[in-house]
């Protein structure tokens, strides 16, 4: 191995220890310019994610006019969803009940319980739930099974007799 | 505390030999010739950790297929924060390693510093080079675009051509039929997982033999006390990378990487070009024409592979001053000169770009999206200089209220109302009557009651010819027979995807004379100037592909 501490003093000679200092600075003071100069952009790039973008908020999902007063009807309408780069367009349903006074309700489709899809029993005249046998009247309520809260209920408003569809919300707990 | 450090230090390398290792590294004699000239190798190895690092970023959000590698690729540029700046980085750091590379070369082919015992790290360095270069071909199909995609065409047509091992090559590509997802997966195979890690290890062995062999002396170095590689030459070495990454850095932010239109196999309009370096050999093949392909695309390329790799075979003199190597510099001049030649040459032959094919797809392109009604408001908007009093996109306080979601408020009619005599419908409006006529006003109407604050960048992004385009478009009752973005007449076809179904040169001679290329056309000839020619031509080419919503 070379002896590094000889060859420092005869280099010394011609180099100076004030050159030496002024190298040192300047390497030091751009390798620290370059890191920070990728350093932030970096932090900026991973830390903060793109700002989410709006969402059209109502969907529409069909004619209206022709419900029959307390005869549910499942309709089916398109979802638009932005992962990232791509835009996913997801089935979805809804029971959607015309009450006596032509009021409007969409129910999520999922029981309460475990989220199984239930069914409207004619025979019956209730949603019936073929997981735990859960049964839900037509205004949701539990009215017998395991089920712990009512049927969550879409926002809904109608433009020009066609259903919008908003946000799900989740109901209370059964009283 | 200064004591403590030193112990740890101390203690540190007492067990791992780091700190002793790194001296050994930094400390090396180098002869008293080295300088500025040799500074290129530490340039290189630097942008190449760059485009390793920027590369791994941009893995974080890009999706590796066809198709999502576009709207993911698009995605970076126009919602990542500091997305663009990355890309930015990784393009234009690609570039400069050839700059940089070549430079690197140059200098050692110029000092002769690849003589005995120097051969195998010269050898190294070529096959380095090499890779440098594969980079940028498996590299260039990635963002999808159309750019890339029929550059890519290209290529593999070109590695078809070779002889008996063609046919085969073209099939291990995947790329025998058309480029689809078989050919981007092995490219991007090759750009992420495996050119890198060869890359890695031959820098490394490359390296090792700079260091086994010592930096290269000149004459009468041996009489002359040797320098220490730090921090002498660390110093310039450092100052080079800086300067190196300074323009590499403003280049990311001050030029933009454009972003063509996503991949489309199926125009047959689209004149491919290779990326600036390749240029020379795109010119060889050019000026071959005539001769069997294989000349141009395999004999000429291995020749000169191999005149690169033999150098340090084919030159055995001894060693001499850098300016006694006259044959050297003849040689770097005359490849510089035919480099510069074939180079420009190809740059003078590519058609000027059309004003189509310089839309920037990662910047605002929601005017592509208007009816040619809607489009011709923005002719009116500006030329009535409405921005004056109103804002639609800034917000410094301005006379008149803010123009989006004008719809909301008002209807047509009411608009139509305040166009003709504000004061009747707005009490106490300051605002000067519209003078246009009728069909004009229509226009900007239509344009007004489209604005939300998603689209409200129309009025400042649509390009002037596309916005002339459907000024022209309008004045000629185009919209009669033909549909844009779902308006118009059925008796002609829709417009949409026109540029995936014709060239330019059909769409002009068809205004002129429809008839001869479409026998029983009902449509009549148009005469327009050159200019309007080439603004509506463009115009009708930056449609998107397919009407929205279909």
């Amino acid at each position: 191995m070379p002896d590094h501490k000889a060859t420092l003093t005869s280099e010394a000679e011609i180099y100076g220890s004030t050159r030496r200092a002024f190298h040192l600075a300047v390497v030091y003071t751009l390798g620290a310019l370059i890191g920070l100069a990728m350093a932030i952009p970096t932090i900026l790039y991973l830390l903060v994610p793109p700002k989410p973008r709006k969402q059209s908020g109502w969907i529409d999902a069909g004619d209206i006019s022709q419900l029959t007063p307390g005869v549910p009807v499942a309709l089916s309408f398109q979802e638009s969803r932005l992962d990232g780069w791509r835009l996913e367009t997801e089935k979805k349903t809804a029971w959607v009940v015309k009450e006596p006074d032509n009021k409007i309700v969409a129910f999520g489709p999922q029981c309460t319980h475990l989220a199984c899809a239930y069914h409207w029993d004619m025979p019956s005249g209730k949603f019936m739930c073929p997981c735990h046998g859960s049964y839900f009247s037509i205004e949701g309520k539990v009215l017998a099974g395991p089920a712990p809260r009512p049927l969550d209920r879409y926002a809904t408003k109608i433009e020009n007799n066609r259903l919008q569809i908003g946000e799900l919300k989740q109901s209370a707990p059964n009283a | 505390m200064r004591k403590t450090f030193e112990q740890f230090i101390e203690d540190l390398d007492h067990r791992t030999g780091l700190h002793s290792g790194l001296r050994r590294f930094l400390y090396e004699e180098i002869p008293a010739s080295s300088g500025w000239h040799q500074v290129f190798g530490s340039v290189a190895l630097f942008l190449i950790l760059i485009q390793f690092f920027t590369g791994a970023m941009l893995a974080f959000n890009y999706a590796p297929t066809p198709g999502d590698a576009y709207s993911s690729l698009r995605y970076i540029l126009t919602e990542v924060t500091a997305g663009r700046l990355m890309r930015g980085l990784h393009h234009w750091g690609a570039s400069m390693i050839i700059v940089i590379v070549v430079l690197h070369m140059v200098q050692v082919f110029l000092w002769g510093a690849y003589k005995k015992p120097r051969e195998g790290t010269w050898i190294v360095g070529a096959i380095l080079l090499l890779l440098t270069l594969a980079y940028g071909l498996t590299g260039y199909l990635l963002p999808w675009d159309n750019r890339a995609y029929f550059g890519t065409v290209v290529t593999t047509k070109i590695g078809a051509t070779v002889p008996l091992l063609g046919p085969y090559v073209s099939r291990l590509l995947g790329s025998s039929g058309d480029i689809g997802v078989v050919t981007f997966a092995r490219f991007y195979g090759l750009h992420v997982l495996l050119l890198p890690p060869a890359t890695m290890l031959l820098i490394v062995l490359h390296v090792y033999l700079v260091r086994r062999h010592g930096v290269a002396p000149a004459l009468g170095d041996d009489a002359r006390p040797k320098k220490s590689f730090f921090p002498e030459q660390v110093f310039k070495d450092t100052v080079a990378v800086f300067v190196a990454f300074a323009i590499l850095f403003i280049m990311a932010i001050a030029v933009r990487v454009p972003l063509e239109r996503m991949a489309d196999p199926t125009i047959t309009s689209y004149t491919p070009r290779p990326e600036w370096y390749f240029l020379f050999l795109f010119q060889t093949l050019e000026v071959l024409r005539g001769a069997p392909d294989v000349i141009g695309t395999v004999v000429l390329p291995t020749i000169a592979i191999l005149a690169l790799m033999l150098t340090p075979f084919i030159d055995r003199s001894k060693l001499v001053r850098v300016r006694q190597r006259t044959l050297a510099a003849g040689i770097v001049l005359l490849a510089a000169l035919g480099w510069g030649g074939l180079t420009g040459a190809a740059i003078l032959g590519t058609p000027p770009p059309t004003a189509a094919s310089q839309i920037d797809y990662s910047g605002p392109i929601q005017w592509m999206q208007l009816t040619p009604t809607e489009l011709a408001g923005v002719h009116y908007f500006r030329q009535e200089k409405c921005a004056t009093c109103h804002n639609i996109t800034g917000d410094t306080p301005k006379t008149g209220p803010n123009l989006l979601n004008t719809s909301k408020r008002h209807d047509a009619d009411w608009l139509m109302k305040h166009f003709m005599d504000p004061a009747s419908v707005t009490k106490g409006s300051v605002m000067k009557p519209v003078d246009l006529s009728d069909t004009e006003l229509k226009e900007l109407l239509s344009l007004m009651m489209k604005l939300t604050p998603e689209n409200g960048d129309v009025v400042d992004s649509a390009p002037d010819f596309a916005v002339n385009g459907a000024l022209i478009f309008q004045k000629n009752s185009c919209g009669t027979c033909h549909s844009v973005n779902g308006v118009g007449g059925k008796i002609g076809r829709p417009l949409n995807g026109l540029a995936q179904r014709r060239n330019e040169a059909w769409v002009i001679q068809h205004f002129q004379n429809p008839q001869m290329l479409s026998p029983g056309s009902p449509m009549p000839s148009y005469k327009f100037t050159p200019s309007e020619m080439q603004d509506e031509v463009s115009y009708l080419f930056t449609l998107p592909d397919k009407a929205p919503g279909q």
